[in-house]
């Protein structure tokens, strides 16, 4: 029997709502992409009927819609949650305006990315270059809400779509918005290919529990990281 | 030209027109523009009591097909009142006039209505070099800038007014530019299209006639009345979209019993235009009606954005066959084959540090990572 004991300490990392969050998204990203590509490229599924027979694809533009505003409104908690949340999930994490931050890009690409160097990362919640490419993705959801409602304020009343209608006249026309929607939409398919990736590599390597945390709310964290933690906080 | 200007209606009826088509030329415009019973009213008592509006309607980088489209509007009214009256100061194709006398017609408008005369414009303005389209001497963008200094408003007929149109496109070699982008400071109305439908044409023309203003337009200045809708919203196809029955091929059951044609590459989802309500040659069809995919020509770039039988546009750069799709998918593929070598590499290197790692004997041992 191989083991070991490491002094490691219980952190609660992910508050309730970041957990409710992160589901609540991702289950709208899977839903979002499936029904977008559908729209985008319909399957031959019924053929050789009357139109009032069917409704299937109505059906899908209805689920993508609905969806789209679940995945707004969530994402809008979750900017809010930036300024309320604990210091894991504060927008600060997520924009380098600090060296040391960009320090740890730098290191987080050599450790995990191109494992030339080995170096402990100390970061208790999302590593830097981590929490950078979140940001990129926060402003990929803003470009395709805003996109999204775009094209479809031209099919509503409602208050919030019309808000969105500026958008389609700023990217010259209809055909340009919803390319760039499209387009976007690749960019969630091949994050979330990486994410779920990497999610797996660093519980592989680093053995925190970090899949489990998105569950439970708490990383194992070695104690000698906490330390340091704790220090350069003073 | 005599100083008292005949109003439209007493044009009309010099030309035979009965008061009962007169009356149901107004009420079909005031169904148009989407006015309300009382617009009825309104529009009769303009044509009537108003003097025709001076008009000078300009040709430069177009094919004429918005004068085509307009002079077959279905409604004979449009062609024998709005048409003949407003073209007699000056419009290219179809006045008497030529050479100086022709010049002298513009420059007559110009000073005698000066704020009052509306500029119509068909085609793009070169800019690159301006020589590309002159006309007695002097090039488009000088006719256009003098016209439009003293106009109302300046109305630019279809896509080449409007965006540009095949001109305008890649690489577009003459600089062609619409009115918008060379005209600043005048209400310009875009009357979208290629050509735009009669129908809204003579729409236009009734609306500034009878209200003396610009219609209310939208965020790329086209009239709402006639450019709110998708041409897929109001599509009579479109419950074969929501039913999810499209068209394949051109030769297949689904053409045949008029399903969709969205996989067909139909532009009609991202189009702008009133063809599925007021339709063409006397609202008889339009091109969806006739089994063809809408080509998006009441958009901006509509050339560029093609191919005309697929429905997403091809990625610029990568070649006009290659769409998002397979880009992402290249990506994808690219992606998890970076993944695969990934976990190679830490596979590899958590063996190393599993064989490293103390020996069963030891008890409490500490192992870095």
């Amino acid at each position: 029997m191989r083991s070991r004991s490491i002094p490691m300490r219980e952190v609660h990392v992910w508050e309730l709502p970041v957990r409710l969050y992160h589901w609540i998204n991702a289950l709208c990203i899977v839903v979002l992409c499936i029904t977008g590509y559908l729209i985008g490229a319909p399957l031959a599924i019924t053929t050789g009927t009357e139109a009032y027979h069917n409704y299937w694809f109505g059906t899908v533009r209805f689920i993508h819609f609905v969806s789209a505003f679940v995945f707004f409104f969530n994402f809008l908690f979750r900017i809010y949650w930036g300024f309320a949340g604990n210091e894991f999930s504060r927008w600060y994490n997520f924009i380098p305006l600090k060296r040391k931050q960009w320090q740890e890009m730098i290191d987080v690409i050599k450790v995990d990315v191109l494992q030339t160097a080995k170096k402990p990362i100390d970061s208790i919640g999302h590593n830097a270059l981590a929490s950078f490419i979140y940001f990129v993705t926060f402003l990929i959801f803003l470009l395709q809400s805003l996109t999204g409602f775009g094209m479809y304020a031209a099919m509503s009343n409602a208050f919030l779509p019309k808000l969105f209608a500026w958008i389609v006249p700023f990217l010259g026309g209809d055909i340009h918005t919803r390319q760039l929607h499209h387009i976007l939409m690749w960019g969630f398919i091949l994050f979330s290919i990486v994410h779920v990736y990497l999610v797996f590599y660093h519980d592989y390597i680093e053995r925190r529990g970090v899949t489990s945390s998105m569950i439970g709310g708490w990383k194992f964290i070695e104690e000698d990281v906490i330390d340091r933690n704790n220090q350069s906080a003073k | 030209m005599e100083n008292k200007q005949p109003s439209f209606y007493e044009e009309a009826k010099g030309n035979g027109i009965s008061r009962k088509d007169f009356l149901k030329f107004c009420t079909t415009m005031a169904a148009m523009l989407g006015l309300e019973a009382s617009g009825v009213g309104q529009i009769v008592k303009a044509l009537e009591t108003k003097p025709r509006l001076p008009v000078i309607w300009f040709h430069f980088q177009e094919c004429t097909c918005c004068s085509e489209s307009f002079i077959r509007a279905s409604h004979p009214i449009v062609a024998s009142i709005v048409l003949d009256k407003i073209s007699l100061d000056y419009q290219e194709t179809l006045m008497a006039a030529s050479g100086v006398q022709a010049e002298d017609a513009y420059k007559a408008v110009m000073a005698k209505y000066p704020g009052e005369y509306i500029v119509m414009v068909e085609g793009s303005i070169p800019t690159e070099n301006e020589a590309y389209c002159c006309i007695g001497g002097r090039s488009a963008r000088q006719i256009l800038e003098e016209a439009a200094a003293n106009a109302k408003a300046v109305v630019a007929w279809g896509n080449c007014a409007s965006s540009g149109c095949v001109q305008a496109a890649r690489p577009n070699p003459t600089g062609a530019k619409p009115v918008h982008k060379i005209i600043s400071g005048k209400p310009i109305i875009n009357v979208q299209g290629c050509p735009p439908i009669a129908d809204v044409m003579a729409g236009v023309v009734v609306h500034l006639l009878t209200f003396d203003r610009i219609p209310q337009l939208d965020g790329l200045g086209r009239p709402k009345a006639f450019y709110s809708r998708r041409v897929h919203d109001t599509c009579y196809r479109r419950a074969n979209f929501d039913a999810g029955l499209f068209v394949e091929s051109f030769d297949d059951e689904g053409a045949k019993r008029g399903y969709c044609l969205f996989k067909m590459g139909c532009k009609g989802p991202v189009t702008y235009n009133s063809c599925g309500i007021i339709k063409w040659n006397d609202g008889i069809s339009y091109p969806i009606q006739s089994g063809h995919p809408c080509i998006g020509c009441a958009e901006e770039g509509f050339w560029d954005n093609g191919p005309f039988y697929q429905h997403l546009p091809g990625v610029k750069g990568f070649g006009i066959e290659t769409t998002a799709d397979k880009i992402g998918v290249g990506l994808g593929v690219a992606t998890a084959a970076g993944i695969a070598g990934h976990a190679i590499l830490t596979n590899v290197r958590k063996h190393r540090e599993i064989i490293n790692a103390p020996e069963p004997a030891s008890e409490t041992q500490t192992t870095k990572e």
